[in-house]
């Protein structure tokens, strides 16, 4: 990027730039506030944290850029880990369950996508029925019960490190870079801006509409799977009820790095940036003691400020 | 004439965007039952001055009169209850909602006073009405859904709505640029039958033709300035076009003088239930083969099936001599048969989105090595693109909807023209667009026959089709009604009577 920005151009990038002037205030702010804020262990447990938030919001990012919605991955994550657990009790290899659990959160997302793309249901009705659906499984299958997880190897992937990084840390970084790649480097990625911004301009342009929303769905059902499987075997345990909500915090993170609920616009640097910054304050808050109470209410209200600087931002053009 | 007759005065209205003069101390006036003709290229400054009128923008300088009382409205609501109503260039209708309900939005009929609840029947009958009023009741029913209606259905709605606020003027923009010549005609009525009742009205229109029919005035703007107002009854369409442009502008249309090769495409039998039947047709290399007919013919639906958007039922397409299966656009972009659509807006781009991402969606294989895009390529052939067709940006950046129409439509074109065509249909190419544009793409089409690619054109406006087509074929309630192969009998009358069912010389 040069740096003789129109005026367009800078308008465009504003938000990004308040997004990241935030998160270096919180950070600012809290290490005069907080002796314990800036610690090396601290941040390891903080991007720990938002690892989990992250992974999704990258999936769900590519969902809403369509100006789809996915609310189906908290019951994914629920899913995977119950077949974790059952699986891994049974001495399965640790790879194996791995590959399976990707099979089946594979099948959810062929499943939303089927019912989006081809029998045209709505996003968020369709998604819904998954999630749904998907607990129910969770719960039937593990008859409402936790699996105890012994798998040292399996284990390693929630609570290991590779050197000093957290592995759910290392998958995170790894996800973002994979996800920004396809979306702002290849052909497919593309794809994915132009069926959000006109479905049936793309359509007219030769751009294969249903494959692109399937392929949204199964990358969504992917990204749940991956948090299913780093949830699982952070708390050595397949919970049937894991990644309740997790939805909605995904979706926060993607509404406050600006990718439009309408489709076409948006970026995961943006997701980024949200869910990093919904996981400081939120940290930030756990050590002013603050009642996680209030915590949700300040995470509403950011997500609204958040959205309306944006709106503003481009709005503009009128 | 005195200024107190006048039932509408814009005076001396200056108007400045981000640094550029849009209107420089233009003005207009309207007499009550006049149509008063507002014309100019793309970004003369009409639908501004307009907007201004109708308080959607605010004005730097300059008065609006009506009736002798300055007048400043906050917005079209204002200007509404004031007695001026616009019929926009884009139509806004709610699709769920019926006829009768779109037509009373926002001053619903109460069935008991106090209570919000409609009476549905009052309201309808209000719209039956109307719509017998302005003779449109044959084919438009009030509780018929928005959706089910054709856009020059909505536009008669749009404009039925407008003047059932009683308003004492009306603006136009653009009011038949979908429609067909038969619903133009019934336009025109609305239009006598309004001036009747002392309505005034502004008509801002790009077709000469329909000018002079029926226009008592004619207000030019060039570059946000006033250049003058004419008498139709004495002015000329040459005077005209001088006083747009600025500039001696060649009549007429340039000739196709391409060499006519070998048949590039052939449809045989193209059927499509409810929509098209039988349809037959082919195009020569260095052809331009023109499509007329009246909105609804089917002309644009043959042509969406045939590049594999809308569904075919039966029928044969040979490419060049070879059997080709289509089945969804990419395999039209494929054997490079490529569509410039009609509706910029809907089909042709995707709004929000650069114009670099415009112009290679449909051509991502050849900026791509696998699939992963070279970026550096995309942007210099973009551009290249962009440049051929002379588009008007600040960057390649920029934002797709932030172009003028004229500009938009050549961003169409530099898209087409990067799928390298053998086939390209054009469908109405020069809607909306400006007299230098649509010379501009003239020029573009007949440079393309040169290189040997066979062009279909769809056209609303006679003339252009007369002027610019080798060959046209007519079509009507889905069947090929005739073709005509002779310029020479290339005529309004022969075209227009195919078009209305085929029956010559009815009158």
């Amino acid at each position: 990027m040069n740096l003789n920005l129109t005026r367009q151009e800078f308008k465009s990038i504003l938000p990004r730039f308040a997004l990241v002037a935030v998160v270096l205030i919180i950070v600012g702010v809290m290490s005069f506030l907080s002796p314990v804020f800036m610690t090396s262990k601290n941040m390891t447990n903080i991007f720990r944290q938002i690892s989990i938030n992250g992974i999704i919001a990258v999936g769900m990012t590519f969902v809403i850029l369509l100006g789809d919605i996915d609310l189906s991955v908290g019951a994914v994550v629920g899913v995977v880990s119950v077949f974790c657990g059952n699986l891994l009790e049974q001495g399965m290899n640790w790879f194996a369950v791995c590959l399976v659990a990707l099979g089946v959160a594979v099948i959810f997302g062929i499943f939303n996508g089927t019912l989006v793309a081809y029998f045209n249901f709505q996003p968020f009705v369709a998604t819904l029925a998954t999630l749904t659906i998907g607990r129910g499984v969770a719960l039937a299958y593990s008859d409402g019960r936790p699996y105890i997880i012994t798998n040292p190897t399996f284990k390693a992937i929630g609570q290991g490190y590779l050197g000093k990084v957290p592995i759910p840390v290392v998958i995170l970084l790894s996800v973002c870079v994979v996800g920004f790649v396809i979306l702002n480097y290849t052909t497919f990625g593309r794809y994915f801006f132009a069926v959000g911004g006109n479905k049936n301009a793309a359509r007219l342009s030769g751009v294969k509409t249903k494959r692109v929303e399937m392929s949204a769905y199964i990358i969504s059902a992917i990204c749940a799977c991956i948090v299913g499987l780093i949830l699982s075997a952070r708390i050595s345990s397949g919970q049937p009820n894991a990644g309740e909500g997790y939805e909605l915090d995904a979706i926060a993170a993607v509404a406050i790095g600006g990718t439009s609920m309408n489709g076409g616009v948006g970026s995961l640097g943006g997701t980024l940036l949200g869910f990093i910054m919904i996981g400081l304050l939120s940290n930030s808050m756990n050590l002013l003691n603050i009642n996680s109470f209030y915590q949700q209410i300040v995470k509403g209200c950011l997500i609204i400020i958040a959205v309306y600087v944006d709106m503003k931002s481009k709005g503009d053009k009128k | 004439m005195s200024d107190e007759n006048y039932l509408l005065e814009a005076r001396e209205i200056c108007k400045t965007f981000s640094g550029v003069r849009v209107l420089d101390h233009a003005g207009l006036t309207v007499l009550p039952g006049e149509v008063h003709a507002l014309m100019g290229e793309n970004g003369a400054g009409k639908s501004t001055l307009m907007k201004i009128i109708m308080g959607i923008y605010t004005k730097d300088s300059g008065n609006v009169l009506m009736e002798g009382q300055e007048v400043d409205f906050k917005g079209p609501r204002e200007a509404l209850i004031a007695g001026i109503s616009m019929i926009h260039q884009e139509l806004s209708p709610i699709p769920e909602m019926t006829v009768a309900e779109n037509i009373f939005l926002g001053r619903e009929k109460k069935a008991v006073k106090g209570l919000p609840f409609m009476d549905r029947k009052a309201v309808n009958k209000s719209t039956k009405h109307l719509l017998d009023k302005y003779e449109v009741s044959d084919y438009i029913k009030p509780t018929m859904k928005m959706k089910t209606l054709n856009i020059a259905q909505v536009q008669m709605v749009e404009i039925i709505k407008a003047v059932s606020y009683d308003s004492k003027i009306l603006i136009m923009d653009e009011p038949t640029s979908s429609l067909s010549d038969k619903e133009s005609e019934v336009l025109f009525k609305i239009i006598a039958n309004l001036r009747a009742q002392k309505v005034g009205i502004i008509y801002i229109s790009h077709r000469m033709a329909e000018v002079f029919q029926i226009s008592d005035r004619i207000s030019v703007l060039r570059d946000g300035h006033f250049i003058g107002c004419v008498d139709t009854a004495t002015a000329s369409h040459q005077e005209l076009i001088n006083m747009m442009v600025g500039r001696e502008l060649e009549r007429g249309y340039p000739h196709n003088t391409a060499e006519k090769g070998d048949v590039v495409i052939e449809l045989k039998d193209m059927c499509s239930e409810g929509v098209f039947e039988h349809v037959n047709l082919s195009v020569r290399a260095g052809e331009i083969l023109g499509l007329a007919g009246l909105v609804g013919a089917g002309r644009s639906e043959v042509m969406q099936a045939l590049v594999g958007y809308d569904k075919l039922d039966s029928g044969e397409i040979y490419l060049q001599g070879k059997r080709i299966e289509i089945h969804h656009p990419s395999d039209a972009i494929k054997h490079h048969i490529i569509i410039a659509s009609e509706d910029r807006k809907e089909l042709g781009l995707v709004f929000g989105r650069s114009i670099r991402e415009n112009i290679a969606l449909q051509n991502l294989s050849q900026v791509s090595a696998g699939s992963f895009l070279k970026k550096p390529l995309e942007k210099t052939l973009c551009k290249k693109y962009a440049k051929e067709m002379t588009i008007k940006m600040n960057n390649i950046e920029e934002d797709i909807g932030s172009l003028s129409g004229g500009n938009q439509q050549k961003a169409v074109l530099a898209k087409c023209l990067m799928s390298k065509p053998k086939v390209l249909i054009m469908d109405e190419p020069t809607r909306g667009i400006d007299v230098g544009a649509k010379s501009t793409i003239y020029n573009i089409m007949i440079e393309l026959a040169k290189q040997g690619i066979a062009i279909i054109m769809i056209s609303s406006e006679l003339p252009e089709l007369i002027g610019v087509a080798d060959r046209i074929l007519v079509m009507a309630g889905g069947k090929v009604m005739g073709e005509l192969t002779d310029r020479a009998e290339f005529s309004q009358h022969t075209i227009l009577s195919m078009a209305f069912g085929g029956v010559p010389n009815e009158s």
